[in-house]
């Protein structure tokens, strides 16, 4: 393929993809306030457009609009980088997920993802959001609030001991796949057990998908593992200092990482775009987006669902959780899938 | 045609270098331990042009992603400020220029004698995860468990150096009348 098809095709794909993930972190927050809402027996937003759904577009300008507070003891240059390292981490791993099948224009085979198929792509997320820790830290620190600190302190403490249970969960379903890259670990999960259940990882992996799912929940700061931002306890944690556009990143980093997990439970555990397809052509074409889609969107209702239900753990219970019961799960996950395997 | 490949290796090379230069440069520990990060980001893009993938995946997950956090973590805890920059001894800057030289051009000189002078091509190294997998668990078994056991002795020592088991706090003085809680064997 010339270089400038190349070209063209990625920068169409990265303003796309952007684009709905952006749209999907603002709904996704609609759609949080919305079930939070009637799980809580009141109505959530209703009065901006049917429904309450312009309520986004109604959020974002008040946050352009809002004067932009710096409190004068912040350590500036820091200040003003933790939200947009937060940002732009949080939005280049969704880079390497796959959406679907190659489709074919013109003779040109595309692949649906922002980069071209790479090998590790894995080992990208897991890197990408590695780095993404220093967002929170280092907001935490340069407010200069003692509130602020600890939340920061808190945060990447905790990011750095689930990582380990969150990439342990993961090599279970490694082994099964033999392989990093994402299409592979998906189009091995194509096909039935006996016939009817789905081929996916989450039948012989739970598991790993238990660990997976509540490391992954304390990686990204959400309820029942929100500690960083416990406001009953630290006012509003690492972001207290941060007002307007700045704040609102922080929230735009939390959702594009609940949406970036999601997407990844459903390529590793839930076969990704696979399921029933029928009708016209078109319709096949579109089909695999759009169980891929349906996919995530369970997980991101999950995720509601969860911070509409339980309540916030202790710090001692958090790290106890990680450290004495959830990475030594993941590794007994680890060592058994490895014997199944072999054997 | 410019050569990419090129371009990039330049690119990471002058960033992994004034990363470092910073990271002397600056004052303050954090702005130091943040372009350490960059460095280590650097290197890691060098690898990736190299063809050694799972290598640079490591390198962000582990040094970037992992150790720097630690880093980070404690200066933030130990809320360490500012460092006054010295003038360093004269002996440093008598010997340890001209050393530093000499120990480059060692290394480049043993280092092209033994490679040729043939630059590796981008790309070329076989750094896929299926290629390396093999090798330590075959080929580099033993180094690798004995690394894996070092490690193990390493957190061991920190779990006994941490677990000081807790000294009686000094008597405070006039507080004899007061019952504090009995010590329990």
């Amino acid at each position: 393929m010339p270089i400038w098809i190349y070209i063209l095709a990625s920068v169409i794909k990265s303003a796309v993809v952007l684009l709905v993930l952006l749209t999907a972190v603002a709904y996704t927050v609609w759609l949080e306030r919305k079930v939070v809402g009637h799980i809580q027996n009141r109505w959530g937003p209703t009065r901006v457009g049917p429904f309450g759904l312009l309520q986004p577009v109604a959020d974002g300008l008040k946050f352009l609009f809002k004067e932009d507070l710096t409190a004068p003891h912040v350590y500036k240059p820091l200040y003003i980088a933790a939200p947009l390292i937060a940002v732009v981490f949080a939005l280049t791993s969704i880079a390497v997920i796959p959406f679907g099948n190659p489709i074919t224009i013109a003779g040109y085979s595309i692949p649906l993802q922002v980069t071209t198929d790479v090998n590790t792509g894995l080992l990208l997320i897991l890197g990408v959001t590695s780095i993404g820790v220093y967002g929170v830290a280092l907001a935490g620190w340069s407010s200069n609030n003692k509130y602020s600190l600890l939340g920061g302190l808190r945060a990447s403490a905790q990011m750095v001991s689930y990582e380990i249970s969150l990439g342990l969960s993961l090599v279970g379903v490694l082994i099964m796949a033999g392989s990093f890259n994402l299409r592979e670990i998906v189009d091995a999960q194509a096909g039935h057990f006996l016939g009817f259940i789905p081929r996916w990882n989450v039948f012989p992996q739970f598991i790993g998908f238990f660990c997976y799912i509540m490391a992954a929940y304390a990686e990204t700061n959400r309820i029942p593992f929100d500690l960083p931002e416990a406001e009953t306890e630290l006012v509003a944690g690492y972001h207290t200092e941060y007002s307007a556009m700045k704040f609102a990143m922080f929230f735009m980093a939390e959702y594009a990482n609940m949406i970036t997990v999601a997407c990844l439970a459903t390529l590793l555990f839930f076969g990704g775009w696979h399921g029933p397809l029928f009708g016209p052509p078109i319709l096949q074409a579109i089909l695999p987006v759009f169980w891929f889609a349906a996919k995530v969107f369970v997980f991101l209702f999950l995720y509601i669902w969860v911070r509409g239900t339980l309540p916030r753990f202790r710090y001692d219970q958090l790290m106890a959780f990680g450290w004495k019961f959830l990475l030594p799960l993941s590794l007994v996950n680890l060592i058994g899938t490895a014997i199944a395997v072999a054997w | 045609m410019i050569n990419v490949h090129l371009v990039l290796f330049l690119a990471f090379g002058v960033i992994a270098l004034a990363g470092a230069i910073n990271l002397l440069a600056q004052t303050h520990p954090i702005n130091s331990a943040l372009s350490l990060i960059a460095v280590m980001a650097a290197l890691a893009g060098e690898y990736l042009l190299l063809g050694a993938e799972f290598v640079a995946a490591v390198q962000v997950i582990v040094y970037a992603g992992a150790i720097m956090v630690l880093f980070v973590f404690v200066i933030m805890l130990l809320n360490a400020g500012v460092e006054e920059h010295t003038r360093g001894s004269r002996v440093a800057v008598l010997f340890g220029i001209p050393g530093m030289l000499l120990g480059s051009l060692l290394v480049a000189w043993v280092v092209l004698r033994h490679s040729g002078t043939e630059a590796v091509a981008a790309g070329a190294l076989p750094g896929a995860p299926k290629t390396i997998g093999p090798l330590l668990f075959h080929e580099f078994l033993l180094p690798f468990e004995i690394t894996s056991i070092l490690i193990l002795i390493a957190i061991m020592g920190a779990v006994v150096l941490a677990s000081k088991p807790p000294t009686a706090p000094p008597p405070i003085p006039g507080s004899a009348a007061i019952p504090g809680p009995r010590k329990v064997n």
